[in-house]
């Protein structure tokens, strides 16, 4: 049931995420629904590691893994973001 | 089952509050801070999932460090021109790109709802194997052993970020000191922050890197601890932000993904596969990937939130 | 004895959560950033100290009952410590008088 519901916000945050990416148009705010956009998949990878339960472990150890990496990895990929963001306003300022 | 079932509801309705909040506020800064916020509740959502390790990974990274981040972007960006207005997304448009999302997201909850009932899952194997690591965290043992090629990647793309981050260099700032020169703050609160804390977090996190072979915990959790634990002296100004062409700086940075490649190698050499370990090696080996694997991730992620080097005035 | 543990559990917990949510009304009705300051820090203090309280007769081992003071001390030193920062920056763009 924990599963199932988280499952349900995950997927809710896809779309909240998506929604924020395509309509808004300020720069930071896409990031941050990009953000959303990835930790609602992440939830939805979660749920599926929750139902995975089994063998004494309370959550299925692969996909937990996987997230793991995706968060580091959108984390890098945010930062990488925001440097741009601020490159491109900087060379806007000055111009 | 009902107390839980309320709690996990309540958690529920606040992630998405949090969510709706952060896309519909018309201030970044706003926006930012409600980012947090819902980090914070995701974390707690980790661990009713019984994904410790996740939760401890969204709390540092996905809420603290990338919170630190966007606000930091938010802060720069409205020292800056007027951002150029893009139009505003016509109401029709904005409709119909609604439809699309509630049409995914309606999609998506479908298909965790239809999951099929005897799960799928790789537990079982997992917990069969979990002996040839002599770890007692089967999350740790996956990413270190079983699928450590998605870790030795993942440390390579942070690598890579870090690379790109100081790529954006505006012209004369390259070789510089990294981010933006902070001023330095001598008494006050943040003052006492940034000295009292960093013993103490120095100290938690090598707790968690050391306790993560057995319970939740691990190097990625350690590494940003760490990073937070460098980037809090450098934002009151105590501790200088290194020049992005120290040697000592890229040896660090280098040394935890080349290490791995090395000892992949080496697996490939002794075992006939990459990155597999001599039985009997195995924990040694990944300790001293972690150790080192640690030290070169929480200097990246540090790097990576102070930005790239500006030229001097 | 598990039955007084869980009383006081219950008691402290529940004592606690009435001051979060004395500190969140504060937050959402005073008039200005320097009180609403005031309630968050002042009511979540107390309230975070009341949940530790209670919570430490559930912790079976001393590692755990050190810990959660461990807990509590630090998010007492990092709230005393970002309340003044924030009252400070009031201060530098004119928002207390």
């Amino acid at each position: 049931m924990t599963g199932t519901i988280f499952g349900l916000v995950g997927a809710a945050l896809i779309g909240i995420g998506l929604f924020g990416m395509l309509v808004r148009r300020d720069a930071l705010l896409r990031i941050l629904s990009f953000n959303l956009l990835g930790g609602g998949v992440f939830l939805v990878f979660g749920a599926v590691a929750r139902r995975g339960a089994g063998a004494g472990f309370g959550g299925d150890p692969v996909p937990q893994a996987i997230i793991l990496t995706g968060i580091v990895v959108a984390f890098a990929a945010t930062t990488l973001a925001v440097a741009l963001v601020l490159r491109l306003a900087a060379a806007k300022d000055r111009a | 089952m009902i107390p839980a079932l309320a709690a996990d509801g309540l958690l529920a309705a606040g992630i998405l509050a949090l969510a709706l909040g952060c896309v519909a506020t018309r201030r970044a800064f706003a926006s930012a801070a409600l980012f947090i916020a819902y980090g914070l509740l995701l974390a707690l959502a980790w661990a009713r999932l019984d994904a410790p390790d996740v939760a401890l990974t969204e709390a540092s990274i996905g809420a603290g460090l990338s919170g630190v981040l966007l606000l930091g972007g938010v802060r720069r960006l409205e020292g800056l021109a007027e951002p150029s207005p893009d139009a505003e997304t016509g109401p029709l448009l904005t409709i119909l790109i609604g439809i699309g999302c509630a049409a995914l997201t309606v999609a998506i909850g479908a298909a965790v709802l239809l999951l099929p009932d005897p799960t799928p899952s790789l537990a079982p194997q997992v917990a069969a194997n979990l002996a040839t690591t002599d770890l007692g965290n089967p999350v740790t043992a996956v990413l270190m052993s079983f699928r450590a090629l998605d870790t030795l990647l993942e440390s390579a793309v942070v690598l890579l970020a870090v690379v790109c981050v100081w790529a954006l260099t505006p012209e004369g700032g390259w070789g510089g000191v990294a981010g933006l020169r902070q001023p330095v703050v001598r008494d006050g609160p943040l003052a006492l922050l940034a000295r009292v804390l960093p013993p103490l977090g120095i100290v938690i996190a090598i707790h968690i890197l050391w306790v993560g072979a057995d319970a939740p915990g691990g190097k990625f959790q350690a590494a940003a601890v760490l990073a937070a634990m460098w980037l809090m002296p450098w934002m009151a100004g105590l501790a200088p932000a290194p020049r992005i062409d120290a040697r000592w700086l890229r040896l660090v940075l280098a040394a935890g993904p080349a290490l791995f490649i090395l000892i992949g190698l080496g697996g490939a050499l002794a075992e006939g596969a990459f990155l597999a370990y001599p039985p009997g090696w195995a924990k040694p080996l990944i300790l001293a990937i972690e150790i080192v694997l640690t030290a070169s991730i929480a200097v990246a992620l540090a790097l990576l939130v102070m930005g790239p080097p500006e030229p001097p005035r | 004895m598990s039955l007084l543990a869980d009383g006081v559990t219950i008691l402290c917990v529940l004592a606690g959560l009435v001051f979060f949510a004395a500190g969140t009304v504060g937050l959402l009705r005073f008039p200005d950033t320097a009180s609403r300051l005031h309630a968050l820090t002042k009511a979540d203090h107390l309230g975070l100290g009341l949940v530790v309280l209670g919570l430490l007769p559930q912790m079976d081992s001393l590692a755990g009952i050190l810990r959660l003071l461990a807990f509590w001390a630090l998010v007492l030193l990092a709230s005393a410590a970002t309340g003044p920062m924030i009252a400070r920056l009031l201060r530098r763009q004119g928002g207390i008088t």
